[in-house]
């Protein structure tokens, strides 16, 4: 019987040669990322369960990356970024992006590539449920919580469920108004927020291999709004590429095998697609841009690990160019090195920043910010019952601050336009 | 946790009952293994519900609930990895949420932390159960009785994870077994 890439995954972590859905097996984790949130839990769950003088399982392997209460004032807050600093001095981490310093980086799930922690063939786990993200390099990524992480943390060992794989075949090629979040809203349209639940969401077909890294990882990022454990592409030439230039540890690289067995198989005309957005309050609202044009917005948000990439960026600037936003619209990157691309990409021959803020657009440096609403003072956090479009994941109630505040779900090119115009508009409107 | 009868009032909830409405991101400052922050983030247990919601799971300056038990639809959980959502209700006092169906993550928290029992329900309890009405769950049997009636809703088996969640979590249980 052949296996899928995740079973493939699983059973070799496993030390095994085969595995099923519905399989419990302990699997040997190859990275454990954790944040500012949840990592002082993390560490207080590790030294309760394995002593005060206890050693982390492989200093290798972990890796700490500040990046959701960031820019705050909120002592809590620095407190907690403070238990972090103090635990890899103890442990002599050597991998912690520190804020305040040279070392710091921003959002987890786009430093993780960034900076070589992500391989094919890997088990990597995050206590963050956007840790998914990282299966667009054809690894096994997925998130967990603080126990769950302090375990890992001691032993380099969970116990996981091998989730049955449900299977999105893209043909033809995503039009150039289309990215690779219509792609994803859409599908999680369709599947329901809980469409997925306990399964692996992998993604083929033409328009996925003819997208870059960072819309990959725009698609495997959102199949927790789906439930799903997972979200995975097989790692092909680009994705080797992008691997081995920050890294050079050896990986192993898997694909499913034709034979492997899916719960549902799934077909869409990569070229028939066309702009949507997830309405408040659920990812699952999904309708097309055309059918909400004329909608009102209060304001634009684009940032995020879903949509606070360069690819994003470049993106939204080939719309704002020349324009000007009507509405607070905020640019928050995802990391440092996306805010210095800032600098030297261009749209037009002029700097995507320049672009940015020549539109009118409020700039501010990388972190979570408000995609998860945060601390009061948090960057382009929602305190007065905004409605908000946004290039971020989630838009339960309240999730990007108040309690009536809403948020729209939307990729980039769509965030751009609708900035420009103060209500939902079809990108297309400004694209020649 | 063990008692296998716990008896109570209820706390109904609807579908997709995410983790930024049980612990909004702004009390996520709070580390759960200080126990001072670990009673705090119970007083904050379901305050991200909307404003619809005219009943508090935790009444204002108080740190426990007066309902141990949550009735939820489907999806309960859906969101965040963050475990301070079943922390929050487990420091609330509440005992069990009983649900449809859950999403993953927030599940496997209960369990590994060992804060709360997450059972699926057979039939679709939220539309039967009021806020505020008195029941008795029965872990062993399975079985929610509605007090003033004496009906009975069955309850879908716990499967292996009972005995994670009776040795009081992922740790106690790997020790127990021999694992760690």
């Amino acid at each position: 019987m052949g296996m899928t890439i995740t079973e493939k995954i699983l059973a070799k972590a496993a030390g095994k040669t085969e595995c099923a859905p519905g399989d419990n097996v302990w699997v040997s984790a190859d990275i454990l990322m954790t944040h500012d949130v949840c990592g002082p839990g993390t560490i207080g769950v590790f030294k309760r369960e394995f002593g005060a003088d206890a050693k982390v399982w492989d200093r290798e392997k972990i890796v700490i990356i500040p990046d959701h209460y960031i820019f705050t004032a909120d002592e809590k807050c620095h407190r907690n970024v403070d238990a972090l600093r103090s635990f890899v001095k103890e442990q002599n981490l050597p991998y912690f992006y520190d804020p305040g310093t040279e070392s710091y980086s921003g959002v987890c799930h786009v430093t993780l590539p960034e900076k070589g922690h992500c391989r094919p063939g890997e088990i990597l786990f995050g206590t963050d449920s956007h840790t998914c993200t990282h299966g667009a390099f054809g690894e096994f990524a997925t998130g967990i919580g603080n126990t769950d992480a302090g375990f890992v943390m001691g032993t380099g060992k969970l116990l996981i469920k091998v989730p049955a794989s449900m299977k999105f075949v893209v043909d033809g090629r995503l039009p150039a108004h289309v990215t690779a979040k219509d792609l994803i809203l859409r599908i999680i349209g369709e599947l329901g927020v809980d469409g997925a639940t306990y399964c692996a969401m992998e993604f083929a077909g033409e328009a996925i291999s003819a997208l870059c890294m960072d819309e990959r990882m725009t698609i495997c990022n959102m199949a927790i709004e789906a439930g799903a454990k997972n979200g995975i592409i097989a790692a092909d030439a680009q994705a080797l590429e992008f691997v081995r230039a920050r890294t050079n540890k050896p990986f192993s690289c898997f694909e499913s095998d034709k034979d492997a067995k899916y719960n549902s198989v799934h077909r869409y005309n990569g070229g028939k697609l066309e702009p949507v957005v997830a309405m408040p309050h659920s990812p699952d609202k999904v309708k097309t841009v055309r059918e909400m044009k004329g909608y009102k917005i209060d304001r634009s948000y684009i940032g995020s690990c879903t949509g606070g990439k360069i690819t994003d960026y470049i993106l939204a600037a080939n719309i704002l160019k020349s324009k000007k936003v009507k509405v607070d619209t905020f640019i928050i990157p995802a990391t440092v090195a996306v805010a210095k691309a800032l600098e030297t990409e261009t749209a037009g021959g002029i700097s995507l920043l320049k672009v940015f803020q020549d539109a009118g657009c409020k700039i501010f440096p990388p972190s979570c910010a408000a995609c998860l609403g945060g601390p009061e003072d948090t960057h382009g956090r929602c305190n007065n019952d905004e409605t908000c479009v946004s290039t971020t994941n989630r838009n339960f109630p309240g999730r990007m601050g108040s309690k009536g505040s809403k948020t729209i779900l939307a990729s980039p090119l769509t965030a751009a336009a609708s900035a420009i115009t103060g209500e939902l508009t079809d990108p297309r409107e400004f694209m020649g | 946790m063990s008692d296998s009868i716990i008896k109570g009032k209820v706390f109904v909830l609807g579908d997709n009952i995410d983790t930024d409405q049980i612990i909004p991101a702004q009390y996520l400052n709070l580390v759960p293994t200080i126990p001072a922050e670990y009673k705090k983030l119970g007083s904050y247990a379901l305050c991200g519900l909307p404003e619809s919601h005219t009943t508090a799971y935790v009444e204002k300056g108080k740190e426990e609930t007066e309902f141990p038990i949550i009735i939820g639809g489907t999806n309960f959980g859906c969101g965040s990895s963050r475990e301070h959502a079943p922390i929050s209700l487990g420091a609330a006092g509440c005992k069990a949420v009983i649900a449809m169906s859950f999403a993953r993550i927030f599940f496997r928290n209960c369990i590994a932390t060992g804060e709360l029992y997450p059972i699926e329900a057979e039939t679709q309890l939220n539309a039967s159960l009021k806020t505020g009405e008195e029941v008795e769950l029965d872990i062993k049997e399975l079985t929610l009785k509605r007090l003033s009636t004496g009906e009975i809703f069955r309850l879908k088996n716990l499967g292996g994870v009972k005995d994670v969640i009776d040795s009081g979590g992922i740790f106690n249980y790997a020790r127990k077994s021999g694992m760690i």
